[in-house]
């Protein structure tokens, strides 16, 4: 039976095609097939996703999206689906695109019954109109990429566009606690469920050097925190036109975070305790946003809670990689509310840190890496041990380290991903634990040249 | 000697990293014994013009941006006139250098006043200049502009810099920046000044000379300075 339009199927057969051949050549196929099926027809991902018994869900946002779709991923599994879902990472419409035409047939029926999607800002507005999420997940916004994304205000609208772009019947699911993300939900036709953290001894380990949003969006008077999570999250109120935080209807409580993980309990107590197999106050937010997006989609919490339990991190989000008896801890940082949540889970552990940190200036990256001077460098100096400093603007990220006070004889630049890794093996010994902060190319590079020397396997074959 | 610093609306007005700006005008004054405080001064807060040797004033979004025009329409405005008249230093960035201006045109309702601290004005563009920048002062200047408005420079203002890679001021005149008196403007934002360590200590000494007479700086050494500007001009240059 053909259930595609000529066109459409066409389209499809060449992305299938470009992905067997990528393949065949052994490299990763995430985008190309995408792309392949999109220039030729936008709307074979449309046809396909439409065939969706269970429907799309897509999570976006600043930070976490990853971690936060492939828990949801899991959570959804769990209650007894089988998802597509665009686990490499490949975030833009073409990633979407290539992860639908991959599961379909030939003739284009999915093989999967319903689709978890993380979408990257920019594209979040085509995206939304190709796939007609029933649910759309929105983590935080933090300024990101200024080069790439625009203003944080321009990417606010975009999700407020994309949320307009939603079907009736479809949900919102957003962070209370940011309140750039809480007041996408204000003039939202459909349904909205919040997140966030109901914990008044859970604050900023950090000094919140930079905020994006001081004034409240709506009416712009001065905004009042009682409580600070990271940047502008927490506990906000507006004292002149009443905008505030609301209560979230999936709130955690009684949280606890340490080296192993996070832990909170759902609710006023009685609710569902959920463990978080990963350090971190922003991970606990990750797993708020996939229960959250779990109870939209009609998952009990305690089923969401159980596949939250045994998680596993995504590539360069807090995974572990072994090499010559040494510990790497690789985590991806690319706009300064990440390179913070990273520091200070960095600095909850005791212990000087060995660094290993590059910096990249990729379209990826974002070319302006004007951020790394809004990251709290300051808090993570002290405690630095050492510091390989590699990467194309690696003398960028060297000066950085400089001002925030780390003595010039404690950092490292070393050119090249090969010299750098293993600069690290020689200043270090076995059992130590280095962490590995780099951008996206960064860490895609770093990742690769472990996997070549034998120590982690290439990413696309989660 | 002190340097007091005015971060001019750092809450609003902190985009691109400005923070490695003030941040490298408090540390190169520290790195020579000399006690460097930084305070915000914000809309609705009233500034003392007695009390800054220099002002910074970063980048902000449009909609902080309005409310610090609005701020600056008032009482703050001449007082920063004033601190400006009686000697101090102040280094704009972006919007900060288009506030500082006559004042901003956009495509649509009306103009946003300036200060008219420089001898500039702005328009809105179609374009936007997004990339890295190497300029020629008296030193090379590097950093990345990330902007739409169009900035012409009249006779009392001076160039900062000639554009060698990137668009500057326009776009159109290879100019870059404006200086006047001790007040400087440039779109050249974020970490600026760690990589021209000429640029933060230029702006320092006009800053201590208010209250101090002739200042001399003593060399810093300023080896991780010169190669993170040297690597940049040579990734400027190559992906041009």
């Amino acid at each position: 039976m053909v259930v595609l339009p000529a066109r459409s199927l066409a389209a499809l057969i060449a992305a299938k095609l470009t992905r067997a051949a990528l393949r065949l050549t052994g490299r990763g196929a995430t985008t190309l097939p995408g792309l392949a099926a999109l220039s030729l027809d936008p709307a074979v991902a449309a046809h396909i996703a439409a065939r969706l018994p269970k429907g799309v869900v897509v999570v976006s946002g600043t930070n976490g999206k990853t971690t936060t779709s492939r828990m949801l991923a899991d959570v959804v599994r769990l209650s007894g689906w089988h998802p597509v879902h665009n686990r490499a990472g490949s975030n833009l419409a073409r990633g979407v695109a290539a992860a639908l035409v991959a599961d379909a047939t030939w003739i284009g029926e999915p093989r999967a019954d319903g689709a978890i999607f993380e979408v990257d800002e920019a594209s979040i507005v085509t995206v939304a109109r190709l796939v007609r999420p029933r649910v759309l997940v929105i983590t935080n916004l933090f300024r990101d990429q200024l080069d790439r994304y625009g203003e944080l205000d321009t990417v606010a609208r975009r999700m407020r566009d994309a949320a307009a772009a939603l079907p009736v019947q479809a949900t919102l699911v957003l962070n209370a606690d940011d309140p750039i993300v809480n007041l996408i939900g204000d003039n939202f036709a459909g349904k909205v469920i919040r997140f966030g953290i109901d914990d008044a001894t859970v604050h900023g380990a950090l000094a919140q050097n930079v905020s994006d949003l001081t004034h409240c969006p709506r009416c712009r008077a001065r905004l009042r925190y009682d409580r600070v999570v990271l940047g502008h999250v927490g506990d906000y109120r507006c004292p002149n036109c009443g905008f505030a935080r609301p209560h979230p209807e999936v709130a955690a409580t009684q949280v606890e975070s340490d080296a192993e993980g996070t832990r909170f309990v759902l609710g006023a107590g009685e609710g569902a305790a959920v463990r978080v197999p990963l350090p971190g106050v922003y991970n606990a937010y990750n797993a708020l946003a996939a229960i959250a997006a779990g109870h939209a989609l009609g998952i009990e919490a305690t089923t969401a809670a159980r596949a939250i339990g045994s998680f596993r991190p995504a590539f360069g989000r807090l995974e572990l990689v072994e090499a010559e008896g040494r510990r790497l801890r690789l985590v991806l940082v690319k706009n300064p509310a990440g390179f913070n949540a990273a520091a200070a889970t960095l600095l909850s552990r005791v212990g000087s840190v060995r660094l290993l940190t590059a910096l990249n200036d990729l379209d990826a990256d974002g070319r302006d890496v004007s951020w790394i001077w809004d990251a709290d460098f300051e808090a993570l100096a002290p405690r630095i041990e050492w510091a390989v400093v590699t990467g194309l603007r690696s003398r960028d990220l060297a000066l950085r380290l400089k001002y925030a006070g780390l003595k010039p004889d404690r950092t490292y630049v070393v050119d090249g991903w090969d010299d750098a890794v293993r600069d690290v093996l020689r200043r270090s010994r076995p059992g130590d634990e280095i962490d590995v902060l780099a951008t996206y190319t960064a860490t895609l590079a770093l990742r690769r040249t472990l996997s070549r020397m034998g120590y982690a396997k290439e990413f696309w074959q989660d | 000697m002190d340097l007091r610093i005015c971060h001019l609306y750092g809450d609003l007005m902190s985009i691109y990293g400005d923070r490695g700006n003030v941040l490298t005008l408090q540390r190169r004054a520290e790195w020579r014994g000399i006690a460097a405080t930084v305070e915000t001064v914000s809309a609705g807060d009233r500034l003392d013009p007695e009390r800054f040797d220099l002002y910074f004033f970063g980048g902000g979004q449009d909609a902080q941006q309005d409310i610090v025009a609005a701020d600056l329409a008032g009482p703050n405005g001449v007082a920063l006139k004033e601190a400006i008249a009686g000697g101090a230093a102040v280094l704009s960035v972006c919007g900060g250098y288009q506030l500082l201006g006559h004042f901003y045109r956009p495509f649509e309702g009306p103009e946003l006043p300036g200060v008219s601290a420089l001898d500039v004005h702005t328009v809105a563009g179609r374009r936007r200049f997004i990339g890295n920048v190497v300029a020629t002062a008296e030193q090379p200047l590097v950093g990345f502009e990330n902007h739409s408005g169009l900035t012409y420079l009249g006779p009392n203002a001076k160039p900062l810099a000639t554009i060698e890679v990137g668009a500057g001021n326009n776009g159109e005149d290879g100019s870059e920046g404006a200086v006047q008196g001790k007040v400087i403007g440039t779109y050249l934002h974020g970490s600026l000044l760690p990589k021209n360590p000429w640029l933060a200590d230029k702006v320092i000494t006009w800053a201590l000379e208010r209250r101090n007479g002739h200042v001399d700086l003593p060399a810093l050494d300023d080896t991780a300075e010169r190669e993170a500007r040297e690597h940049a001009i040579a990734l400027a240059h190559k992906r041009r």
